[in-house]
């Protein structure tokens, strides 16, 4: 199926409701809680999320949700989750992507770290146009809207190396993935930077490096948390 | 942790990498890197499929081995799997240092990090690592010496002969 297809897909409004369901959940979904949250029955939810595995958009696979397994542990119930795949849409045709890698490589092989963070930098400033996120709230709002999904995570957990045990706001989406994974430091270096430069000026939040499997590199909490 | 590529041909993962220091250790430039290196180090120990890091007798690690320059200080170790070693260097603390890189070493024109299978349970050399550094900077990547761009399974390196089983059995 052609990527502007796969996308068509979700013009259909349960559909819709049901893949932004499956994504926000982070984790394997079963039809009948994909069902009840999109508000629609069980066989109906099960047919579209099948359109939605045709479609690439999201993966199928099964899962005993009971926990019992061998005899009498029933059969496995369908799952779904986010494929790892991309769609993209551009209408006239446009190859970002192609740019993004072949600067990369460039700025990779010529040591370009600093530079290319220096210009992230400047362009989160410029994103929050002399207005600053003041909290987690306010910050979560341009994340989402940058594509980042972030999700706030509670106070527990051992919080990485220098956490400060408060509440941090952690990143489901990578939107820069393909050329992360190709130069992680190079790229997440430059994330880094631009999300400071959106709380540059900030006195409620900071942002500091994070990584973990499957996550965005960056992790934002409130600076009150910490000591410097 | 499921299954891995290096668990299911009992093979495991070397790496060895190199890296030029701009200013030496002592150099207040470099003192945010030596200040992060037993944190790290102790992620990497306590990382998912960490088997081995090369630490020098009586140190906490090896940056005092010098076998590929004065200035060169190197990272050795093994894994049960390229993911595992992936997620240590890529998604886990060791990153926020990694983005510091240029602070601290100068830029590599040629290879500096290696990869190879080599027997589970067998503790590889460093004369081994420079010849597989050697390996990979002459002749690019091959199932016996690669990088994380140009990789090569378990599987594949066992398939082509490729897997460091040593001169000598393994002093454990």
């Amino acid at each position: 199926m052609e990527d502007i297809e796969a996308v068509a897909l979700l013009q259909d409004p349960v559909r819709r409701r049901l893949y932004e369901f499956v994504v926000g959940r982070g984790r394997e979904v079963g039809r009948n809680e994909a069902a009840e949250a999109a508000g629609v029955g069980r066989t109906l939810a099960a047919f579209h999320l099948d359109k939605l595995v045709d479609g690439g958009l999201l993966e199928a696979g099964s899962r005993r949700l009971s926990g019992r397994s061998g005899p009498g542990a029933g059969r496995p119930a369908k799952v779904y989750r986010r494929s790892a795949g991309e769609r993209a849409v551009s209408l006239p045709a446009r190859d970002y992507r192609t740019v993004a890698g072949l600067l990369a490589e460039a700025a990779e092989r010529a040591g370009l770290d600093g530079e290319v963070q220096e210009a992230a930098r400047r362009e989160g400033a410029a994103l929050a146009a002399g207005e600053p996120c003041g909290d987690l709230d306010a910050l979560a709002k341009v994340l989402v809207a940058r594509g980042y999904e972030p999700v706030l995570e509670s106070a527990e957990g051992d919080g990485g190396v220098e956490g400060g045990g408060g509440p941090v706001l952690r990143m489901r989406n990578c939107p820069f993935h393909a050329v992360a994974e190709r130069f992680p430091p190079l790229v997440c270096g430059m994330n880094l930077a631009l999300l400071e430069g959106l709380v540059e000026g900030s006195e409620g939040v900071r942002v500091r490096m994070d990584a973990r499997p499957g996550w965005c590199c960056v992790v934002a909490e409130p600076s009150k948390n910490n000591q410097d | 942790m499921t299954a891995h590529e290096g668990a299911r041909a009992g093979l495991h993962l070397a790496q060895f990498n190199v890296a030029t220091l701009r200013h030496p250790l002592d150099d207040p430039r470099t003192a945010d890197f030596v200040a992060l290196l037993d944190p790290v180090n102790a992620a990497a120990d306590g990382a998912p499929g960490f088997v081995w890091r090369l630490v020098e007798e009586g140190q906490a690690d090896a940056t005092r081995m010098r076998p590929a320059g004065d200035d060169v200080i190197i990272t050795f170790s093994v894994w049960e799997s390229q993911e595992a070693l992936w997620d240590f260097v890529y998604r886990s603390t060791h990153l926020a240092a990694m983005r510091r890189r240029r602070d601290w070493f100068e830029r590599h024109a040629e290879a500096h990090v290696v990869l190879w299978w080599i027997p589970a349970g067998r503790v590889p050399t460093v004369e081994e690592a420079m010849e597989r550094l050697r390996l990979v900077r002459e002749e690019g990547p091959s199932p016996r010496a690669f990088t994380f761009a140009a990789a090569y399974t378990a599987e594949e390196a066992a398939a082509a002969g490729a897997v460091a089983e040593g001169a000598e059995p393994a002093a454990l």
